[in-house]
């Protein structure tokens, strides 16, 4: 008897536990939960170009300038800005009233130490740096970069998003030596890390920063004003794609950066759920030759590969929604400012005739090329399929190694001979903004043996690149990267293999999610 | 009556070998059971339905008239095919496994049972190995090796031989103080020699009960590494990395994920079913596990 | 017995050097660089050879296990690599979630598992032992993944009864519902295994010890069924069933990690994957040091509870 009311008064017990929803103190349309595409691992967005380091930098500290929805480098946190007559000395003005969240005041000091930890990092902020005689803060508002001769890249590189931001950080903490991860995530941004409720691998935690001082302008992509409409964002780590799709649904989380491929068309079925492309410039897949090694020492050889290339089997293979991808020919993104269709013999689509050819009359006799697989990045791990398929269709053969992505970036930094632990080609997906201009593009470093992996030699393009350091209109820029391009395709650099959308899925009431070159970005967006 | 009748009489062990030999024959008859190539994609056949008839092309290029009876998965392979030739992958990565869990686990186990110096390096070997958790060495292992099916065998075979080892070893214990090992050794035969000829054929019983439940859980396992994208490559179907690469759709087309479990599991209860009856009649005593 | 306890601790040692250095010598040797990792796509190859001298990584490898080890022994596990914290720390962070999973599946498992197992062994031949017959082995022989997602898909999106994912802390704003919430469908998807497991050998040990003489005696003496199937053919029973017990805690850590990943739980499982997929080596060591640690503490538990459990039985 006794133990029969202990049980029912257990069950009882049980089925209250059940019921009770999550406490929470805040209204829900004030916090946001977001579901990044990786993990958040490192916060300094300095020491490493991770994207999703990148984009916690967005949250947390503020930039000097912007990039607008029409690609002009607008001023952020900037006030005024001038260039003297012979163009070698920059002044700038910051606004007033921008602070730290550590209630300090933002100073010319913490601005020069900023951008020097930056530009010890940073491709363009190294190529900057070879321009730069001094950083000079003339007082605390203003400071000044002193140039060796003129350049059109400052203001570019200075407002840029992609990998490694300039972000302004206390001059304390931006003192730490670029190849030391900075401890604390202090910023003068629109929102507050709470470092107490991190938990890596599981959630990050931001607050509203009441003392943010947005700009008085409509937002257009990463420019303009900042307005916050909610006190609280959660970063929630779901990697499970599965998992995501059923929190979304399900309204525990908010929005997923990137929710797998396989799930597009589900989710624009699905009541509540909708679709929402923030990123329209999207990715490019490429496949990169090495250069030091044969058969791809041989420029014909690297060329055949390259004609045998059809773009549309990737998109299909590894994409799968055909109105997310797109044949783009240009090795600077379609839509991008230097996107340029004079790729040369270069279409998009296999010739496989003239790719015989080509090995033929190089006198290809068979050697096995070494293509290089993750097996674990489902992001990338399809194309090197399509790869060996259209290699194998002109004539090569492929020596097909499979591996996780650990082992592939040791193996590609490894300058031995393909078949003694070396590589002969591997493919890899690029942000649009990561490879828009040649100076950013890393395929396009063509210094030898100090150059990117694949080790180029190729003073042509080196030249104009500092040729394009130089220039100061768009106009003569968009020469010169076509010059770029058209010695890259000759000199088949690497192969552009397919532009391609990943949008992000949100619940039907969110609103106002900005289009930015990639990044998702938390002011403006609304939650009924 | 003699063992296989005794065996056959045996509930579990008639299942455990009737499915398990459906399932042999099934691998080994793939390309004649209405299969195509499983690695091939055909994008205008992606996603279909269970039952859906249409015309699936070929890498020639050619098309050919088929019946997708369980439907395609997002790459537009077949799933039926793609399951049929999954069992071979599967159960040779299972017989693999269990064979060298058995050599090495026996090889040690009998080393250390038979001669005292050889036991202490050897358990404390043995015991460092069991302290590692399975599936964390069979990462490592796998992502150290690369992923082929030699080294999916090798990641999940080393986790087993410690336990192997241990039955092995207890059993020489108790065996080497029989009286028949001990004229052997009175005939001065060399140690070898009563290892294999006389400790090892009354060992074989238990080693065989416990080789299924290793081949059982290797079957297992292997779908473990594929959920964790560290598997075989997809290329080569295995059961394990069809429901894998199913599991991103899987409240969309849950078929992905449970055509092959449908086969998975009675193939692992098979096993174990296998071993149970094994165990049942072949060694009453030597209940572990 | 204080000598077997201080016995049995002292061995942990052998085996912790085992285990570091067979972890160790898999992931030096293997292909695979934490620093190609953390400098990026964008690296040069002078890049990542910096952030190797910077990690100790262009030493030999006994100089870099003596650097480790002594590290060790001084009590610094290290630092990570890639999350810039003291890999204790990460530990100590993502045990409560893991300790909270593994712990709740062994006892719902055992509550689960040894009544049913019991009752079984006392009616043989009856519905509920056939049942268990057929259904146990099922439990152990399904991928615990797709038991995750079938219960997701069942209770999460169908029934929304309970959470697809996540964690919520003991001590956190949810409190105890919160945490039981989320917990549940992870609980019920690893427990199958092991309430099949437990199950099984309860029902083996218990028939088996049904058929001693001293459970004739005591229904003899008017002993109710009740009483002698608990205090004497249960009690008779626990060695072989807490012995599977410490087995199946062991091959727990399996089971936690592909859980883990499933539901989004944020513990040792899931930081067991990535630190492995990214090589970064002091967190793996830390690991396993940590999991070889547990494993030696479980089965000395294990052992101890014999003594309680079985007054025959002396150290």
């Amino acid at each position: 008897m006794i133990r029969r009311a202990f049980l029912s008064g257990a069950i009882a017990l049980g089925l209250l536990a059940l019921s009770q929803p999550d406490a929470s103190a805040q209204a829900e349309n004030r916090i946001f939960r977001f579901v990044p595409h990786a993990n958040l691992a490192v916060l300094d967005p300095i020491w490493t170009t991770a994207y999703v380091t990148r984009n916690h930098g967005y949250m947390v500290y503020d930039t000097l300038f912007s990039e607008d929805a029409q690609g002009n480098v607008k001023p952020q946190m900037v006030d005024t800005y001038s260039v003297s007559a012979d163009k070698k000395t920059w002044r700038f003005t910051l606004r007033s009233g921008l602070e730290f969240h550590d209630g300090k005041p933002v100073t010319s000091a913490d601005v020069v130490a900023s951008l020097k930890r930056w530009a010890s990092r940073d491709a363009m902020g190294g190529v900057l740096s070879d321009f730069i005689d001094r950083y000079q803060a003339t007082d605390a508002r203003t400071f000044e970069i002193v140039l060796k001769e003129p350049t059109g890249i400052l203001i570019d590189a200075l407002g840029k998003a992609s990998s490694n931001v300039p972000f302004i950080m206390p001059e304390r903490i931006a003192n730490t030596p670029g190849t030391e991860q900075i401890k604390e995530a202090i910023g003068s941004g629109p929102f507050i890390f709470k470092a107490d409720e991190f938990k890596p691998g599981a959630k990050a935690v931001y607050e509203r920063n009441p003392r943010y001082q947005s700009r008085n302008e409509p937002s257009s992509s990463m420019a303009g004003g900042r307005k916050i409409n909610f006190d609280r964002v959660e970063w929630v780590i779901i990697r499970d794609p599965q998992t995501q799709f059923n929190a979304l649904k399900a309204g525990e989380v908010d929005m997923v950066e990137q929710p797998a491929f396989e799930q597009y068309y589900t989710l624009t079925k699905t009541a509540g759920l909708k679709v929402i492309d923030f990123s329209p410039a999207g990715l490019q897949f490429i496949m990169r030759f090495n250069h030091l090694h044969p058969p791809f020492n041989n420029p014909k050889v690297r060329q055949a590969a390259m004609l045998a290339m059809g773009q549309q089997a990737y998109i299909a293979t590894q994409v799968g929604v055909p109105e997310l991808g797109r044949v783009c020919r240009s090795m600077y993104p379609c839509g991008t400012t230097y996107a340029d269709e004079n790729t040369g013999d270069f279409t998009g689509t296999p010739n496989i005739a003239r790719a015989k050819a080509l090995l033929a009359e190089a006198g290809y006799k068979g050697e096995p090329v070494v293509l290089m697989r993750p097996t674990d990045l489902a992001s990338i791990a399809k194309i090197p399929l399509v790869a060996r398929q259209q290699l194998e269709a002109a004539g090569f053969k492929v020596d097909f190694q499979q591996m996780d992505w650990a082992s592939l970036v040791a193996r590609r930094a490894k300058k031995d001979l393909p078949s003694a632990g070396g590589w002969n080609l591997f493919l890899t997906a690029w942000t649009a903004g990561d490879i828009s201009n040649p100076l950013t593009m890393a395929m396009l470093n063509a210094k030898g043996d100090k150059g990117w992996f694949g080790w180029q030699d190729e003073p042509r393009i080196e030249k104009l690149k500092g040729e394009f350091a130089r220039a100061d209109s768009v106009e003569v820029k968009k020469k010169i990267a076509s010059q770029i391009q058209a010695i890259a395709f000759e000199t088949a650099t690497h192969a552009p293999l397919g532009q391609y959308r990943q949008p992000a899925a949100v619940r039907d009431i969110i609103d106002g999610v900005l289009e930015t070159p990639g990044v998702p970005v938390f002011w403006n967006i609304t939650k009924k | 009556m003699n063992t296989f009748e005794r065996l056959w009489a045996n509930g579990a062990f008639r299942y455990g070998a009737t499915v398990l030999a459906l399932v042999l024959v099934m691998g080994v008859l793939a390309p004649f059971l209405g299969t195509v190539d499983p690695a091939v994609m055909d994008y205008n056949n992606i996603n279909r339905a269970a039952g859906h008839t249409g015309s699936f092309t070929l890498v020639d290029g050619s098309q050919v008239a088929h019946a997708f009876w369980l439907g395609t998965d997002n790459f537009g392979r077949d799933l039926y095919s793609r399951v049929v030739y999954g069992a071979r992958v599967s159960l040779l990565v299972a017989l693999c496994t269990a064979f060298l869990a058995l050599l090495a686990g026996g090889a040690v186990g009998m080393l250390a049972g038979y001669f005292r110096s050889a036991d202490l390096v050897l358990m404390r070997l043995m015991d460092g190995l069991m302290a590692i958790p399975a599936i964390l060495l069979a990462i490592a292992l796998v992502a150290a090796l690369g992923a082929s099916i030699t080294t999916v065998v090798v990641a999940i075979a080393i986790p087993e031989i410690p336990r192997v080892s241990r039955l092995v070893r207890s059993l020489v214990l108790t065996l080497r103080e029989e009286p028949f090992v001990e004229a052997a050794r009175a005939l001065a035969t060399p140690a070898p020699v009563i290892l294999l000829r006389h400790i090892l054929p009354n060992a074989l019983a238990p080693l065989l009960v416990q080789g299924t439940f290793v081949a059982a859980s290797a079957v297992l396992l292997e779908a473990i590494l594929s959920f964790l994208g560290l598997g075989l490559p997809a290329e080569i179907p295995t059961w394990g990395n069809i429901m894998a690469e199913g599991r991103t759709q899987f409240s969309q087309y849950p078929g992905n994920v449970l055509y092959p479990a449908l086969f998975l599991v009675p193939t692992v209860l098979a096993l174990n079913l296998l071993g149970d009856g094994l165990r049942d009649v072949l060694d009453p005593k030597f209940s572990k596990r | 017995m204080l000598r077997f306890v201080f016995g049995r601790l002292v061995a942990v040692v052998p085996v912790l050097f085992v285990v570091s250095c067979v972890v160790f010598l898999i992931l030096r040797l293997a292909p695979g660089d934490p620093a190609a990792v953390i400098a990026g796509s964008s690296a040069t190859t002078a890049d990542i050879e910096q952030i190797r001298a910077k990690l100790g990584l262009d030493r030999s490898l006994p100089v870099q296990f003596g650097i480790w080890l002594g590290q060790v022994l001084q009590g610094d596990l290290g630092y990570s690599y890639f999350l810039n914290k003291p890999v204790a720390e990460l530990i100590a962070q993502r045990l409560e979630p893991t300790a909270s999973l593994a712990i709740g599946t062994i006892v719902l498992a055992v509550l689960i598992a040894v009544p049913l197992g019991a009752l079984a062994a006392w009616r043989m031949g009856g519905w509920i032992d056939r049942a268990l017959s057929a259904v146990s082995v099922a439990g152990f022989s399904i991928p615990v993944f797709v038991t995750g997602y079938v219960l997701i898909y069942l209770f999460s999106i169908q029934l929304d009864w309970l959470p697809v994912q996540g964690y919520r802390p003991l001590g956190g704003k949810d409190g105890l519902s919160g945490w039981a919430r989320h917990l549940i469908l992870p609980w019920a998807a690893l427990s199958i295994i092991y309430v099949a497991l437990i199950a099984r050998i309860t029902r083996a040990a218990v028939s088996e010890a049904l058929t001693e003489d001293y459970i004739r005696t005591a229904r003899a003496k008017g002993v109710s069924e009740q009483a002698v199937l608990v205090r004497h053919a249960l009690r008779n029973a626990a060695v072989p069933i807490v012995t599977v017990i410490g087995i199946g805690i062991a091959l727990l850590i399996g089971g936690v990690v592909v859980t883990e990943t499933v539901f989004a739980i944020p513990g040792l499982g899931s930081l067991t994957v990535d630190v492995v997929l990214n090589r970064d080596f002091p967190v793996i060591q830390g690991l396993v040091m940590f999991f070889a640690i547990s494993y030696v503490l479980i089965n000395l538990l294990v052992d101890l509870s014999y003594l309680v459990l079985d007054p025959r039985i002396r150290y």
